[in-house]
C-alpha cells in the first residue's frame, strides 16, 4: 500500500480532525484568473475589433468624459476607503470596519448611479454602431461585477452586526469583499483607459 | 437535502451524521465529493447515450448518399448537439466531474475537496443546462454545429440557438468553479506526508486540465455571449455588414476549444497512468516525465488554437506560426504514450476489462495522434480541413481515446464506487463489440475525408457509398455495444460479486479505505510511506512476501 | 526501441538481430504504404503533388511509428501476460534517463524537420503571398466598361466606382514562386451563397454556375460570401479556402490536367450544405477560348445545375432566386468595408 492505516504506526501523526484550515481566500484569488480572463477576451475583441476600423470611435459616436472621470476618482477612492476597513478589522475594531464598508457600497452605487446617468445621457444606445456595442457591453458586464462587490459588501455588513462573527482573527469575508473590490477597480482602469482615454487619440 | 441545511463552516463534521449515504441522497444537493462524483457520473452517461442515438440517427441518414431518412435540418440539430453533448454533456463532466470528484479526495488523503459546497454547486448547473438543451428541441435544435460560427448560428434557429449558448455558459461556469476546486484541492489538501513526487498521476494530470480549464472557459463564454447580444440584441460584434467581423469569434472560441480537446484527454492520461501500473504489475515508467509532460501539454496547447483556422481568415504568418506550435505538442504526447508502453514491458499484466480498454486506448490514441500530426501542418490541412479525415481523426481521439478510457476507468473504479465487481465476460464482451465498431466506424472515414467529401452533410457524392455503409454498420456495433456494459453495470451494481477493499492489489490511497469509502473517508487519515507506484519494489529488496497486497 | 535483450523469447538468436530484422521490415513496409496507399484522388493542380508529396512523408513517417509502437503493445501484452497462478509483481523498473531521452529526441527531431519541411511547401504552394498581385490585377477601365456592357441596368460611372471599390483578397494561397510579381492570367471571382457557387468573370462578364478555366493558365480566383461562411474546396486540386462574409479571401493557382472536378463546399453553410456542389471544368486552352466566345454572347448559365431537381425543389431554387443571382453579379460586394 502506498499508505499504511496500521493504527499502532500512525495513531501519533494519524490526523483525526475533519477539519481543514479555510482556503477561500485563496479560492477566490483562483477564481478571479478566470475573470481576468473573460475581461481579457474582451478587451481582445475589442482591440481586434477597433483594428479593423480607420476611424475609431465612428463618426459622431462622441465619448463623454467629465462623468466618467468623476466616477474613476470615486471608484479609485473607494479601493483605500475599503482597505481602512480591513485595516480597522484588523485592529478587532468592527463598528469602523463597517464603517468604511459602509461609506465603500455607498460609493459604489453612486458610481453604478453615474453609469446609469451616461447611459442615459449619451447620443448612441446598445445598437448604433459596433463601438457603441462594446462600449455598452464592457462597461455593463463590469457594471454587474461591481454591483456584485456592493453585494458582497452589503453581506459583510450584515453578518458583522452578530458580535464577534468577525475579529482580528477570523475575517475571511472580510478580506474577500475588499480583494473582490480591488479586482473590479482595476480592471475598471483597464476599460477607462481602453474606451474613454485611446478614443480621445 | 440534510446536507444543505448544515451551518455555513463545517459542513461535514457534525457528530451523527449518517453512516452511509442513501439511494435518495444522490438526488439531493449533497456536499460529499463521492456522491458529487456519481451523481457526474451517471448523469453524463445518460447524456452520453442520448448523444449517442443521434449518431445512430445520423449514420442512417448516411447509409445512403441522398437525404432520405432525417430532415437536413434536424441532421443538423442532431449533428450540432451529438457533438454538444459529447463533448460539454458526457466527456468532461464524466472525466473531471466524476473521476476527478470522487478519486482526488481519496488519492492525495483528504476528507473532502476545498469547498464541497461549491462542489455541489457546479454539478448542479449541469441538470438544467442539459435540459435547456434538450429543450431547444422544441424550436428545432442549434443547427450551426458546435463551433456555432456566425453569420450560420446567427440565422438558423436563433431560439434554439440562444438556448445552445446559454447551456454552454451554464456548464462553462460549472467547469470553471470546478477547476477553481481542485486546484486549490490539489495544491492544499495532500495528506501532510504525501510528497509532490508521490502524488497520483492522475491528479497530476487534474491539476493540468483544471488550470487549462480556469484559463480558456472564461474567453468561449465571452465569444459565446457576445454571440447571444448579436442574435437577440441587434449588436453587430459579428456582422460584416455593420462593421463587425465574423474571424474573431472564430478565435475567441477556438481559443477555449482547442484546450477543451485536452479537457477531455488530460484526465483520461491521468486514468491511464493509474490503470495501467496496477494491471501489469509494475511502477510507472518515467513518472516525472509523465508528470511534466501534462503541465508542457497545458502549456504549449494554450497556443495552438489557429490550426483550426488554417483556410479561414488567417494570415501566412500565422498559418506557419500554428502549424510549427501544434507540431510540438506531438512531443510530450509522445512522452507519454512511449512512457506506457514502456510500463508493460517486463509487467505481469492483468488482461482484465480495465486493462483491455487501456491498451485498446493506447493502441488507437497512436494513431488518432498520428493523423493529428498531419492535421496540424498547413499544406495537408488545406485539403483535409473539415472533411471526414478530420471526423476519424477526432474520434479516434475522443471516441478511441476519451471513451475507451472512460471505460478503463469505470471497470478499474467500480469495485471501489460500488463494493462490488464488474462482470469480467461481459466486459471483454464489451470490449470486443467496442474495439471492432470504434475500427470499423473510424477507420474508413480517413479514406472519405481524404477522397474529396466533407463533414456535416446530409448528403454527398454517391461514390461515397460503400464506405459510408461500412461506417455505418461499425456505428450500429458501438450502439450494440453498450448493451453488455449496462447489463454489467445494473446486474453488479446490485448482485456483483463483493470486491474488498483492494481488489486489484492497487498502492494508491484510495485502495487503502473501505469498498465504498466511509462518508469521510477514512477513520483514520492514511500516512504515505512509499510512492503510488512502487510494485514489485519490495520484491526486489527481497524484504517482502510478494503476496502481500492480495 | 531497445526493450530486446536478455529476456528474448529465442535466447539462442542474438537480439540485435532481432531488433535488426524488425527494423528493416517496418521501414520496407513504411516506404510501400507511403508511395502506394492510395488514399488521395488524383492530382490536377501545381500544387497538389507538394501537397501529396509531403504528407507521404509524413504518412510513412507515421506508418513506421505506428508499427513499432503497436508491435511493442502486442509483443509485451503476449510476452508479458500473467500467466494463471502468479501473483507476483513485475520488475521494478522505473525510468531510464537514455532511453527517455532518446524517445523525447527523436521526435522533437521529426517535428522541427516536418516543421521547417511544412513552411517550404506552404512558400512553394505560394501560402506566404496571398495579396502579392495587388498591383497588377486593378480592372483596368476597358475592363470595367466590358463589364458594365453585360449590365444594363447600371449607369456607368456607379460599376466604375464599385469595381474599384472592391476589396484586395490578402488572405489565402497566392502567387506561387514562379509566378510571383505576375499578373494571373484568368481572374475569376467566386461567391458563395446558400447553396450555390457563382462564378464571374470579370473581362468578361461572363457569369455561370460552373467553373471554367484553361489548363497550364495562372488562375485567380476571389472569394467572398453574401450570405453565411462557405467554403471553395477542390480535392483534386488539393485546394481550399474559405469564403468570408466580409474578408475576401483568394485561391491562385495552375490546374494542370484537363477534366472535370468536383467544388465541394467545406464550410456548414445550413442544412442542404452537402448539396452546395458543382464542378470545375478543366480545358485546352482552345476550349476554353471557344467557351468564353460563346457564353460571351449568351451571357446566361445554367446556375444551379449542379444540384439535383429533388434537392432544388426542397431548397425552393425559383426563378426569382436565379434572377436575384444575376442582379447580384452586376453589383457584388458593394457594401464590404
Amino acid at each position: 500500500m502506498q499508505g499504511t492505516i496500521d493504527s499502532q504506526t500512525t495513531a501519533i501523526t494519524a490526523d483525526h480532525g475533519h477539519e481543514h484550515p479555510d482556503f477561500r481566500v485563496l479560492g477566490l484569488l483562483v477564481f478571479l484568473i478566470s475573470e481576468s480572463l473573460m475581461f481579457g477576451g474582451l478587451f481582445a475583441a475589442y482591440l481586434l475589433l477597433r483594428g479593423m476600423h480607420a476611424q475609431w470611435p465612428p463618426e459622431g459616436t462622441e465619448v463623454e468624459l467629465l462623468v466618467p472621470t468623476i466616477n474613476t476618482l470615486l471608484l479609485l477612492s473607494s479601493s483605500f476607503v475599503i482597505h481602512y476597513g480591513d485595516v480597522a478589522i484588523k485592529r478587532d475594531d468592527v463598528r469602523s470596519m463597517r464603517k468604511w464598508y459602509w461609506i465603500t457600497a455607498a460609493m459604489g452605487a453612486v458610481f453604478l448611479g453615474g453609469q446609469v446617468y451616461e447611459y442615459l445621457t449619451l447620443g448612441y444606445g446598445l445598437r448604433t454602431n459596433v463601438f457603441a456595442n462594446c462600449f455598452y457591453v464592457m462597461t455593463g458586464f463590469h457594471g454587474l461585477h461591481v454591483f456584485v462587490g456592493i453585494l458582497l459588501i452589503l453581506g459583510v455588513i450584515w453578518r458583522s452586526r452578530r458580535p464577534g462573527h468577525y475579529s482580528a482573527q477570523k475575517h475571511t469575508g472580510v478580506t474577500m469583499a475588499e480583494i473582490y473590490w480591488h479586482f473590479v477597480d482595476v480592471i475598471w482602469i483597464i476599460l477607462f483607459t481602453l474606451l474613454y482615454i485611446l478614443t480621445r487619440f | 437535502m440534510a446536507q444543505a441545511q448544515l451551518p455555513l463552516e463545517t459542513p461535514l463534521s457534525l457528530p451523527g451524521h449518517p453512516k452511509a449515504w442513501k439511494w435518495y441522497d444522490y438526488f439531493t444537493f449533497n456536499v460529499d465529493h463521492k456522491v458529487i462524483g456519481i451523481q457526474y457520473l451517471v448523469t453524463a452517461f445518460i447524456f452520453y447515450l442520448i448523444g449517442g442515438l443521434m449518431a445512430v440517427a445520423m449514420r442512417t441518414e448516411l447509409a445512403t448518399a441522398d437525404s432520405d431518412f432525417l430532415n437536413p435540418n434536424l441532421y443538423n440539430a442532431f449533428m450540432t448537439n451529438h457533438g454538444t453533448i459529447m463533448i460539454f454533456f458526457w466527456v468532461v463532466p464524466a472525466a473531471i466531474g466524476g473521476f476527478g470528484n470522487y478519486l482526488v479526495p481519496l488519492m492525495i488523503g483528504a476528507r473532502d475537496m476545498a469547498f464541497p459546497r461549491l462542489n455541489a454547486l457546479a454539478f448542479w448547473l449541469n441538470p438544467p443546462a442539459g435540459a435547456l438543451l434538450l429543450a431547444s428541441f422544441l424550436f428545432g435544435g442549434a443547427q450551426a454545429g458546435w463551433t456555432a460560427y456566425p453569420p450560420l448560428s446567427t440565422i438558423t434557429a436563433t431560439t434554439a440557438q440562444s438556448m445552445w449558448i446559454l447551456a454552454i455558459v451554464l456548464v462553462g461556469t460549472s467547469s470553471i468553479l470546478g477547476a477553481v476546486n481542485f486546484i486549490v484541492t490539489i495544491w492544499k489538501m495532500k495528506v501532510p506526508s504525501m510528497r509532490w513526487n508521490q502524488l497520483p498521476l492522475f491528479c497530476w494530470a487534474m491539476l493540468a486540465t483544471s488550470l487549462l480549464a480556469l484559463v480558456s472557459t472564461p474567453v468561449l463564454a465571452v465569444g459565446l455571449i457576445l454571440l447571444l447580444f448579436d442574435i437577440n440584441f441587434g449588436t453587430s460584434f459579428y456582422r460584416p455588414d455593420a462593421g463587425g467581423n465574423v474571424i474573431i469569434y472564430q478565435h475567441l472560441f477556438w481559443f477555449y476549444s482547442h484546450p477543451a480537446v485536452y479537457l477531455m484527454i488530460l484526465p483520461i492520461f491521468g486514468i491511464m497512468s493509474e490503470v495501467i501500473p496496477v494491471h501489469a504489475r509494475k511502477p510507472i515508467f518515467g513518472y516525472q516525465a509523465i508528470a511534466y509532460s501534462s503541465l508542457a501539454i497545458c502549456c504549449v496547447g494554450l497556443f495552438v488554437w489557429v490550426h483550426h483556422m488554417f483556410t479561414s481568415g488567417t494570415p501566412p504568418w500565422m498559418r506557419m506560426f500554428f502549424t510549427i506550435s501544434t507540431l510540438i505538442v506531438a512531443v510530450p504526447t509522445g512522452v507519454k504514450i512511449f512512457s506506457w508502453v514502456a510500463t508493460l514491458w517486463g509487467g505481469k499484466i492483468r488482461l482484465n476489462s480495465a486493462m483491455l480498454f487501456a491498451i485498446g486506448l493506447l493502441s488507437m490514441f497512436v494513431l488518432g495522434g498520428l493523423s493529428g500530426v498531419t492535421l496540424g501542418t498547413a499544406p495537408v490541412d488545406i485539403h483535409v480541413h473539415d472533411t471526414y479525415y478530420v471526423v476519424a481523426h477526432f474520434h479516434y481521439v475522443l471516441f478511441g481515446g476519451s471513451v475507451f478510457g472512460l471505460y478503463a476507468g469505470i471497470y478499474h473504479w467500480f469495485p471501489k464506487i460500488t463494493g462490488r465487481l464488474l462482470d469480467e465476460r461481459l466486459g471483454i464482451l464489451h470490449f470486443v463489440l467496442t474495439f471492432i465498431g470504434t475500427n470499423l466506424t473510424f477507420l474508413p472515414m480517413h479514406e472519405l475525408g481524404l477522397k474529396g467529401m466533407p463533414r456535416r452533410v446530409a448528403m454527398y457524392d454517391p461514390q461515397f457509398e460503400p464506405i459510408n455503409f461500412i461506417c455505418t454498420i461499425g456505428a450500429f456495433v458501438l450502439a450494440f455495444s453498450i448493451i453488455p456494459f449496462l447489463i454489467n453495470v445494473l446486474w453488479s451494481w446490485n448482485k456483483g460479486k463483493i470486491a474488498g477493499d483492494n481488489p486489484w492489489g492497487g498502492l494508491s490511497l484510495e485502495w487503502t479505505t473501505s469498498s465504498p469509502p466511509p462518508i469521510e473517508n477514512w477513520e483514520v487519515l492514511p500516512v504515505v510511506t512509499k510512492g503510488p507506484y512502487d510494485y514489485g519494489i519490495e520484491q526486489r529488496k527481497g524484504s517482502t512476501n510478494e503476496n502481500e497486497e492480495e | 526501441m531497445g526493450f530486446s535483450g536478455r529476456f528474448g523469447t529465442m535466447e539462442q538468436i542474438p537480439a540485435p538481430i532481432w531488433t535488426l530484422t524488425a527494423g528493416i521490415v517496418v521501414t520496407l513496409i513504411s516506404f510501400w504504404v507511403g508511395q502506394h496507399h492510395g488514399l488521395l484522388p488524383e492530382q490536377a493542380s501545381e500544387q497538389a503533388p507538394l501537397v501529396d508529396n509531403f504528407f507521404n512523408i509524413m504518412l510513412t513517417i507515421g506508418t513506421a511509428l505506428f508499427l513499432v509502437v503497436q508491435g511493442a503493445i502486442l509483443l509485451f501484452v503476449i510476452r508479458y501476460r500473467r500467466r494463471p497462478g502468479d501473483e507476483g509483481d513485475g520488475l521494478p523498473i522505473e525510468e531510464n534517463l537514455p532511453l527517455e531521452v532518446f524517445w523525447t529526441a527523436i521526435p522533437a527531431l521529426i517535428v522541427i524537420f516536418l516543421g521547417i519541411y511544412s513552411v517550404d511547401i506552404f512558400q512553394r504552394m505560394g501560402g506566404l503571398n496571398p495579396g502579392d498581385h495587388t498591383l497588377h490585377t486593378m480592372h483596368t477601365p476597358e475592363q470595367a466598361v466590358a463589364v458594365v456592357a453585360e449590365a444594363p441596368s447600371k449607369t456607368t460611372s456607379d460599376a466604375t466606382a464599385l469595381l474599384a471599390a472592391a476589396p484586395t483578397p490578402e488572405i489565402g494561397i497566392g502567387a506561387s514562386p514562379d509566378v510571383q510579381g505576375k499578373a494571373p492570367d484568368v481572374v475569376v471571382d467566386v461567391t458563395g451563397m446558400q447553396y450555390a457557387w457563382i462564378f464571374t468573370y470579370p473581362d468578361s462578364g461572363i457569369v455561370s454556375g460552373e467553373l471554367h478555366i484553361p489548363v497550364g493558365k495562372d488562375v485567380q480566383l476571389n472569394l467572398s460570401a453574401r450570405d453565411v461562411i462557405h467554403s471553395f474546396w477542390v480535392p483534386q486540386f488539393r485546394l481550399k479556402q474559405d469564403a468570408i462574409p466580409g474578408v475576401p479571401t483568394e485561391l491562385r493557382f495552375k490546374a494542370t490536367k484537363v477534366g472535370t472536378y468536383p467544388v465541394i463546399c467545406a464550410e456548414l453553410c445550413g442544412g442542404y450544405h452537402g448539396a452546395m456542389r458543382t464542378q470545375v471544368i478543366v480545358h485546352t486552352p482552345e476550349d476554353f477560348e471557344a467557351w468564353r466566345t460563346q457564353n460571351q454572347v449568351t451571357a446566361t448559365a445554367p446556375v444551379i445545375s449542379s444540384l439535383s431537381d429533388r434537392h432544388i425543389e426542397e431548397i425552393g431554387v425559383t426563378p426569382q432566386l436565379v434572377a436575384q443571382v444575376e442582379a447580384m453579379t452586376h453589383h457584388h460586394s458593394p457594401d464590404k468595408l
